[in-house]
């Protein structure tokens, strides 16, 4: 039993594996008439969301209540978050309403953590600053076990901005913890310096994708923002897309089973070309649609179902 | 008010335990069994008496954040931690970059009369490290004002730096440089390294740090100047420093407790109170530094006490302000880090926290072991105390102390001002 999922360090391999499994009946059960389960009525689930994510929002949003909980949002937008009230304040509201859960997302690394020193309810991590977002991990984890049947054994390769991305931080952890091999793969300027000394067992860094790709079973393609750019982290996009991007020419050079990962939101022409990202292989709505189920199972297993 | 005082017994750096006579502010007589008619005494058997710590680096705070320390508070924490002399740090609002601010600010210092408060002077207007401020109307204000500091911002243009090493010479001042090339530094939140590529915390890397210190010890030989380095923080400028050192440049430096104790294995749990600016480093950091204070590569002890409101530390990590108390704990954990394992001893302590500092801030009547005629600025410590640090307990008006809960070996038991106690029984006296 965790109380927080605070990060993708905080599962061992068999929580992790039960999580997914949970998701897997989860899933199950959206495929019936009745979609909501009685399992969390009279909980209160918090959204609190200090950074626009419309997805994401509306994944936890679905997940609570669907598990029949009583669900609150807070969104920067037109509450007292935008008015400059304190993390701290917050959470002392949030404590008075008899929060049982917070899903957190927030733009500073570590904020998941000063909440969970604050309220005594549950601390679910919906995303960091650039430190992670543990459920879009699992969500990725469940979407290759779906695909590919399992994950232990696979080699991922996780492409581009690794520096400022909490996606491939959740996922280097949680892959690895389940015994997939990790290549991260960029230009040096983002990969962390000294990273290659903090990577666990069965991860490694590689400059080099065309040299990566035909022993992939996996490729997931991180957002590359434009303002990288201006701060030189790259010369242009269009080298950038040619170094790092995923297109058609490259996608060929991935073994025939292997599929085509992206958190998204995309952005088409660069790190992936539309017909990558159209294609077969692509499980872009896929792991939209696994969120949900993901993010049930971690409700669930933090405020008292058993795995 | 003139008193009389008989501390007997103290023990005196390296040597055995001796009794001192203080009247009239400065020290009359050092012996046995001195007359003490008319003195109150003080029984300071098995104590240690140092001559009155001196800090070349505190943030006071006053004017413009008086909600999170002020001159009387931050000069009452000195005392209780045993010093006699703090240097205040320029970076109030406003700035310390006049005449006016400097003497405001030493006004305020003799008023609550528990330490010496000695003003550093801002190199540049407004700390915006465009245009020098008036250095020479600063030296020669009531403050005397020797050191000038743009701390809390380095002074990054090299030619700016040149003429500021340059211009106080003509009344033998001292550039402090906070050593940090801001481009290397854009939204930096901890030291660069495994830890902040695990956390997903924008990097401080070391080489932004080594490289000004590079920079301007060159500077400070080319012009024959006085640099001084603020708050030294990698093994890097340890070596750069001793290589400074070997070419008879005059260069000085600072260590912070802090930086001797702590690693960057403490910002783990994202609590604000361990960030710091430069930011706590790694653990051969903390080693390649102790092994520079022990043999003087790293000349002094510099607190660095910067107090924050508590809704600056009680927030997320990026957002907090960086920066920890350290007067009431520097001699603690100076003990702890370099007494303990023997890489210092108490004459060695008395030297970095008190004889050096003072020399360096030119503070004449400071850092002086007691002998007739010499002012009484003295502190006694209790060597075989240990404290646990209670952030409630501490004088400062903030809270933000990296050490609490943590047991710290030895105790100020008393505090002597120009011959009058400012701390007694290990309390203020007012
Ligand atoms: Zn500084």
């Amino acid at each position: 039993m965790i109380k927080h999922l605070l990060s993708a360090d905080d599962l061992d391999r068999d929580t992790a594996i039960g999580i997914l499994d949970i998701a897997e009946r989860m899933a199950a059960t959206a495929g019936r008439e009745i979609k909501k389960l009685p399992t969390l009525r009279g909980r209160t689930v918090v959204n609190l969301f200090y950074e626009d994510s419309t997805r994401t929002r509306i994944s936890f949003e679905a997940a609570a209540k669907r598990l029949s909980a009583d669900v609150i949002t807070f969104s920067a937008k037109g509450s007292s978050v935008s008015k400059g009230e304190s993390l701290k304040d917050t959470a002392l509201t949030l404590q008075a309403m008899g929060a049982d859960a917070v899903a957190i997302r927030h733009p500073a690394a570590g904020a998941p953590h000063r909440l969970a020193g604050w309220i005594s309810g549950s601390v679910l991590n919906a995303g960091d600053g650039t430190h992670e977002h543990p459920t879009q991990a699992l969500l990725d984890a469940y979407t290759m076990r779906s695909r590919l049947g399992h994950v232990e054994g696979l080699r991922v390769a996780i492409v581009g901005d690794v520096l400022h991305s909490r996606v491939a931080r959740s996922n280097l952890s949680l892959l690895t913890t389940l015994g997939a091999e990790v290549i991260l793969v960029g230009p040096p300027t983002l990969l962390p310096v000294g990273f290659e000394k903090a990577l666990p067992p069965g991860a490694s860094i590689s400059y080099d994708l065309d040299a990566v790709l035909p022993k992939c079973d996996v490729v997931m393609m991180l957002r590359v923002q434009r303002e990288r750019m201006i701060d030189s982290y790259f010369p242009s996009e269009r080298e950038y897309s040619r170094r790092y991007g995923l297109d058609r020419r490259r996608m060929a050079l991935l073994p025939e089973h292997a599929i085509v990962m992206h958190p998204g939101p995309m952005n088409r022409g660069i790190e992936i070309s539309s017909q990558v990202a159209d294609s077969a292989r692509s499980t872009v709505v896929e792991q939209v649609a696994n969120g949900v189920s993901v993010r049930m199972a971690v409700l669930y297993l933090l405020l008292g179902g058993n795995a | 008010m003139t008193s009389t005082w008989l501390i007997r017994g103290a023990r005196m750096p390296g040597g055995g335990p001796t009794d001192i006579l203080i009247r009239d502010g400065v020290t009359v007589e050092v012996g046995t069994v001195l007359d003490s008619r008319g003195a109150t005494v003080i029984d300071a058997d098995g104590l240690i008496v140092l001559p009155g710590l001196v800090d070349l680096h505190t943030h006071l705070r006053e004017p413009g954040r008086e909600d999170a320390e002020t001159v009387e508070t931050g000069s009452r924490a000195a005392a209780l931690g045993g010093y006699t002399a703090v240097c205040a740090m320029a970076n109030t609002d406003p700035v310390a970059d006049t005449a006016g601010v400097v003497e405001q600010v030493w006004r305020l210092g003799r008023d609550a009369g528990l330490v010496d408060v000695q003003p550093i002077g801002a190199v540049t207007v407004g700390l915006r490290g465009e245009q020098l401020a008036e250095l020479g109307a600063m030296a020669t204000s009531a403050a005397r004002v020797r050191i000038f500091s743009d701390d809390g911002h380095c002074v990054a243009d090299p030619r700016l730096m040149r003429r500021a090493l340059e211009y106080v010479k003509a009344f033998d001042g001292v550039i402090a440089q906070h050593a940090e090339e801001p481009r290397l530094t854009v939204g930096a939140q901890m030291h660069e390294g495994e830890v902040s590529a695990r956390l997903g915390l924008t990097g401080w890397p070391a080489v932004a740090e080594e490289a000004i210190i590079a920079r301007d010890v060159l500077l400070a030989g080319h012009v024959d100047s006085r640099l001084h380095i603020c708050h030294v923080s990698t093994a890097g400028s340890v070596e750069i420093l001793r290589w400074a050192k070997s070419k008879g440049w005059r260069v000085t430096a600072e260590v912070t407790p802090h930086h001797l104790l702590l690693t960057e294995e403490y910002v783990t749990g994202y609590d604000p109170v361990f960030k710091v600016n430069p930011p706590l480093r790694t653990a051969a950091d903390v080693a390649a530094l102790r092994q520079a204070l022990a043999e003087g590569v790293i000349d002094v002890v510099a607190t660095d006490h910067a107090p924050h409101a508590v809704e600056d530390k009680e927030c997320e990590w990026a957002y907090a302000r960086p920066g920890m108390l350290g007067l009431q704990t520097a001699l603690s954990v100076v003990v702890k880090t370099m007494v303990e394992p023997g890489l210092l001893d108490w004459d060695g302590v008395a030297d970095r926290m008190s004889r050096i500092p003072a020399r360096i801030a030119g503070l004449t009547d400071h850092g002086h072991d007691p002998a007739p005629g010499v002012p009484a600025n003295l502190t006694l410590v209790d060597p075989t105390a240990r404290v646990r640090v209670d952030p409630s307990q501490l004088a400062s008006l903030s809270r933000n102390t990296p050490y609490a809960g943590m047991d710290l070996p030895c105790q100020v038991v008393a505090t002597f001002l120009r011959g009058e106690p400012t701390v007694l029984d290990g309390k203020a006296v007012r």
